[in-house]
């Protein structure tokens, strides 16, 4: 049976999965919008930034990560100003790090979801007397709203499939650090088998049903509109 | 490993090729069928096995070092002779390598129980899924104590960076690091004039000179 | 809603550097009726309206309405498109695909800014019969119906002044006839000022009061229909239509041999009835291809509207052979297009008062 260390290692990674998920749908809006809408010279400078977590192997990303946010680093020196201390080995440190690791499975198909929309529906608005925000909120938003779906799904399972980027930088501490990803691997690697094979059946059957749900309500939303 | 492997294509005219990684992976690949035929491990617990499994040859096992636990930070003058720094409360993580995992691992938390300090370092530690990593803790500062191998911060004798306290032997179970000829290199000379080369005087002054004990 | 002054102008002033053509407007446009921007694809009336709605912007620019000044870029004001009460039709339905249509109403009149509402939602409702779509989502609408749901919603949000690209550019020839009249119907109930691009001839005539001719961005004519119709040198993409716009009002029905006479400024005129009652106001178009002169009234003829003129102006078209020739009927200017050899042999000239017999009128509907 699952362990109380197992159990808690996967509320942390729901826990995890959750805010990392929220925290980037909001940061990761105005950073989609911008890349859509812009036409800055230095638009492809910041769009290969933001998928460069797409194509880094994540333990490069984790290790490089791990120096930036020791107390030599850029991340830890503001962290230290700010009276924080060190983020390694702290759950806020892990939530930094999946940001980074997650981002580009949000910006990503926001950004396809808002240039899809193009440039009518926002002239439109504007002639029926609605303002910046307004148009967002009232019209870009429901238009891109499968963008969003698309986004949430990918930004959480990504976040709980995270690995590499944990190991460098986690600490493995229970509790805080240690996710579902790095205690299945220590089971393996200490030849705990069984236990390894309910951790993962548990996390594979979870997260299946959280993607089936969210697809097919996806595929609904979409037939509605058709009859 | 490097310095002895050139030292011995000169002396002998065998030719070595060197694979690095993780003794467990290692143990996985030869149980099925890697064609390696040395196998130094960092622990004595796993070429037992292989021998006791019949992968390795029977009698071929040897201890060619002994690991030397220390405990270390990247700042200079935090880490005093005696180790008393792990008394002192004013630093925050401490690093070791997964007991479970690691020989390492399991001397440092030896070495924390003799001392009678478990319940007070525990809330500190930083579980590290090797010493390799545990060494990246505190090389980059986020841990600022840690364990890790006289090897790896010693260079000719002499510590390379920040401070350490070399832990005394009598506080932890020796680690020993053997090795094993696996069942692929039975007919193979060069095989068994390497397991000899190692243990040879010279050698072991080598091996000695890069923290080891032998 | 601001009711405009008797004079109230609206004032237009763009400028603007395009790889086809360079945009260069400056007109004076009546605040009330429908003023036609027209001419051929490509000439920069979309370009124009755009300017004037804010949805493009440029340097050297001047646009005011009733004299609120909404752009003026030599002082840097420039009022943002959401900010001005006006209304846009684009060229393509352009509903909001995540509403239906009448959470596309509804978001038209949720914005609307002043609370007595120019137009009541439910007469626009019905004025353009879409209230049996209202659940209905745009993508089960057809193109007509989105144009006429598009026109409704952007009346819903109250304003001041309408402009519309080309709305029935993109339907075919059967929705357009089915759209227009509400159109008409538009024009003749709202107070406010429309500005209506066009490149077709027939919507020119029977929604102008005032036109704009646009030709490679350059404004080439403009004047009220009236005096546009019957100009001669009238750009080629109108020159076929040739004729006047004579608004005439029904005094009379013949049921036995169903005709209907009409009255206008020159005296009236007769043409096949046409479900109207007395007292409808129609418009009627005489082309000049339509009218020949004779220097006496005709009898034995079966040509039923004859009228004495007197010859104002002429034109000789550009291969020699014809001649355009513009008369006075009373008030009312008509054409006439006879052959140079008619003219000589009958000694046609200004100032000569002659007789007309006008073949056929068409009343647009």
């Amino acid at each position: 049976m699952l362990t109380l260390d197992d159990l808690s290692a996967v509320w942390l990674t729901l826990k995890l999965a959750t805010l990392v998920m929220v925290l980037l749908l909001l940061i990761g809006t105005p950073i989609a919008w911008w890349l859509a809408r812009t036409r800055s010279p230095v638009r492809g400078f910041v769009g290969a930034v933001v998928a460069l977590p797409l194509v880094l192997p994540p333990t490069v990303l984790g290790f490089y990560l791990l120096v930036a946010m020791g107390p030599e680093g850029p991340l830890g020196q503001l962290t230290k100003l700010l009276g924080i201390g060190t983020l390694a080995f702290s759950f806020p440190g892990l939530v930094i790090a999946s940001l980074f690791y997650s981002l580009p499975f949000v910006v990503q198909p926001l950004q396809n979801a808002f240039e899809a929309i193009g440039e009518r529906p926002l002239e439109v608005a504007a002639t029926l007397r609605a303002g910046p925000w307004d148009t967002f909120f009232y019209v870009v938003m429901p238009l891109a709203l499968p963008g969003y779906i698309t986004a949430a799904i990918l930004s959480f399972a990504h976040t709980v499939g995270e690995f590499g980027v944990v190991l460098m930088i986690g600490g493995n501490i229970p509790h805080k650090t240690r996710v579902v990803s790095v205690q299945l691997y220590d089971h393996v690697e200490a030849l705990e088998y069984t236990q390894a094979h309910l951790l993962a059946g548990g996390m594979l059957a979870f997260s299946f049903l959280v993607l089936f749900t969210l697809y097919t309500f996806n595929l609904q939303r979409k037939n509605q509109y058709r009859s | 490993m490097q310095k002895i492997a050139a030292q011995f294509e000169n002396d002998t005219g065998h030719k070595l090729t060197i694979i690095s990684g993780a003794t467990g992976k290692f143990y996985a690949q030869i149980k099925h069928g890697a064609p390696f035929d040395i196998f130094l491990s960092a622990d004595d617990e796993t070429p037992e096995r292989l021998e006791k499994e019949g992968v390795a040859i029977a009698g071929s096992r040897f201890t060619y070092a002994l690991g030397r636990l220390a405990l270390w930070s990247a700042r200079p003058g935090l880490v005093d002779e005696r180790g008393n720094v792990l008394n002192k409360s004013d630093w925050q993580y401490l690093a070791l390598a997964n007991p479970k995992l690691a020989p390492y691992g399991a001397a440092a938390t030896e070495t924390i129980t003799t001392l009678g300090l478990t319940n007070l370092l525990q809330k500190k530690f930083v579980q590290a899924e090797n010493i390799a990593q545990a060494y990246q803790f505190v090389a980059t500062g986020n841990a600022a104590l840690g364990f890790v191998a006289v090897s790896q911060i010693y260079e000719n004798g002499q510590l390379k960076s920040g401070s350490a306290w070399v832990v005394p032997k009598n506080l932890y179970t020796p680690i020993r690091q053997d090795g094993v000829i696996l069942n692929s290199a039975k007919a193979k000379p060069a095989a068994a004039a390497f397991v000899h080369y190692l243990q040879t005087d010279k050698i072991k002054t080598l091996i000695k000179s890069h923290g080891y004990d032998i | 809603m601001k009711a405009m002054g008797a004079n109230a102008m609206i004032v237009a002033k763009f400028q603007a550097q395009y790889a086809e053509f360079t945009l260069h407007a400056d007109l004076e446009l009546p605040a009330k009726g429908v003023t036609v921007l027209s001419g051929v694809s490509g000439s920069g009336k979309t370009t124009l309206l755009r300017a004037m709605a804010g949805l493009e912007r440029h340097t050297h620019s001047y646009f005011a309405v009733d004299g609120e000044v909404w752009q003026d870029e030599s002082t840097g004001i420039f009022i943002p498109t959401y900010q001005r009460p006006l209304g846009y039709v684009f060229q393509e339905p352009s509903l909001f695909a995540h509403l239906s249509v009448r959470g596309n109403l509804e978001f038209g009149r949720r914005r609307a800014r002043n609370s007595q509402h120019l137009i009541d939602i439910g007469t626009a409702i019905d004025l353009f019969g879409i209230g049996h779509l209202l659940e209905r989502s745009p993508s089960q609408l057809s193109g007509g119906e989105r144009q006429r749901v598009a026109i409704a919603r952007v009346l819903a949000s109250n304003p001041e002044l309408l402009l519309l690209d080309e709305p029935l550019a993109a339907l075919d020839f059967k929705r357009k006839q089915e759209i227009l009249p509400y159109l008409e119907q538009l024009r003749d109930t709202l107070d406010i000022p429309i500005i209506y691009v066009t490149h077709s001839a027939d919507e020119l005539a029977r929604l102008a009061d005032h036109v704009v001719v646009l030709e490679a961005g350059r404004v080439v004519a403009t004047g009220s229909l009236a005096d546009m119709m019957a100009r001669l040198d009238l750009p080629s993409h109108l020159a076929n239509d040739l004729g006047v716009i004579v608004d005439a009002t029904v005094t009379a029905i013949d049921t036995r041999y169903g005709l209907m006479e009409l009255s206008f400024s020159g005296g009236t005129i007769q043409v096949v009835h046409q479900a109207q009652v007395v007292g409808s106001r129609l418009r009627l178009r005489i082309r000049a291809r339509d009218v020949s002169i004779t220097l006496a009234r005709q009898s034995n003829t079966s040509i039923l509207n004859q009228f004495c003129a007197l010859v104002v102006s002429e034109a000789v078209s550009p291969d020699g052979a014809q001649v355009m020739i513009r008369l006075t009927v009373g008030d009312t200017f008509l054409l006439a297009q006879i052959t140079r050899r008619s003219r000589d042999e009958l000694l046609i000239a200004p100032g000569t008062t002659v007789w007309l017999q006008v073949k056929a009128v068409a009343v647009l509907v």
